[in-house]
């Protein structure tokens, strides 16, 4: 059994339940700008970065073309293949905007995730708790805690 | 989706009992139409009524008895009904306790018919 490695812990129960009920193979809760919240089902640190990064430049685009296309923002994005598929889509937190991808397989599908990711927003909502007050990131900290957070999210394959 | 479709589906619904009828997506889970009673939350029936009914089609082949031809899940306070039709889509109805669920499997057929 796989487990969910998050450095929030507010994100572990809502992310248990939305991923058993969905029936997701793997999982990433991601900032917009792809800083890694929580991950499920990656087995590689190198995995999480690429699939985050890659996630966070779809949502950008999106919103791009959203834009363009003078729409207030588009929900979700769902890809289904034909053994997998990935279903994308950012929504708000009391934390600011939150980014969720999921790969799921055949004993999924886009309306079962659809309709557990809503209910997932409003979990993440009731557990997520307001933004404290950080102090300013010092240069001598950052490095040990992007490390520490790596380590927390691959299990120490970093 | 044709006028003639909805107006089976809505059709379904007349039937005493029929808080609700939909084709439903048979791989991913989605509306392609509905006819629904205030109340009946139509995208949580359709998603989990797909996977259902994949779950049973999964089962009964295995069994050696082939693909389901109509699925009738009674509850406590209601039933939900299911058949195939063409192209990869499913009907489902929500009804309640008392209703005649012949009829209903009549009136889902005719929505088969009508070209789903």
């Amino acid at each position: 059994m796989k487990a969910i490695k998050t450095v929030e812990p507010w994100a572990l129960e809502p992310l248990e339940k939305f991923l058993a009920e969905a029936s997701a193979r793997l999982c990433l809760l991601t900032t917009p700008t792809g800083q890694v919240i929580a991950q499920y089902g990656f087995s590689r640190a190198v995995d999480v970065i690429s699939a985050a990064a890659l996630g966070a430049g779809i949502i950008s685009s999106s919103r791009e073309m959203a834009v363009m296309l003078e729409e207030p923002a588009f929900d979700a994005l769902n890809h289904q293949g034909e053994r997998h598929g990935i279903f994308l889509a950012e929504f708000s937190s009391p934390r600011g905007g939150l980014v969720v991808l999921i790969v799921y397989g055949p004993e999924s599908s886009p309306g079962l995730v659809q309709l557990f990711f809503e209910e997932f927003v409003r979990d993440i909502d009731a557990s997520c708790p307001p933004p404290a007050h950080q102090a300013p990131v010092l240069a001598a900290d950052f490095e040990k805690e992007l490390n520490d957070n790596l380590r927390t999210l691959s299990g120490g394959d970093v | 989706m044709s006028a003639d479709l909805q107006k089976k589906l809505e059709e379904v619904t007349r039937v005493r009992g029929v808080m609700g009828a939909m084709i439903v997506g048979a791989g991913d889970g989605l509306v392609v139409a509905e006819s629904l009673m205030e109340g009946v939350r139509g995208n949580a029936v359709a998603a989990l009524a797909a996977s259902l009914f994949s779950r049973f089609g999964d089962a009964s082949s295995a069994s050696g008895a082939g693909a389901p031809k109509f699925i009738h899940l009674q509850a406590d306070e209601g039933s939900l009904v299911a058949l195939p039709g063409a192209d990869d889509v499913i009907v489902v109805a929500v009804t309640d306790v008392g209703v005649n669920v012949g009829l209903v499997r009549l009136e889902m057929q005719r929505v088969v018919e009508a070209g789903t």
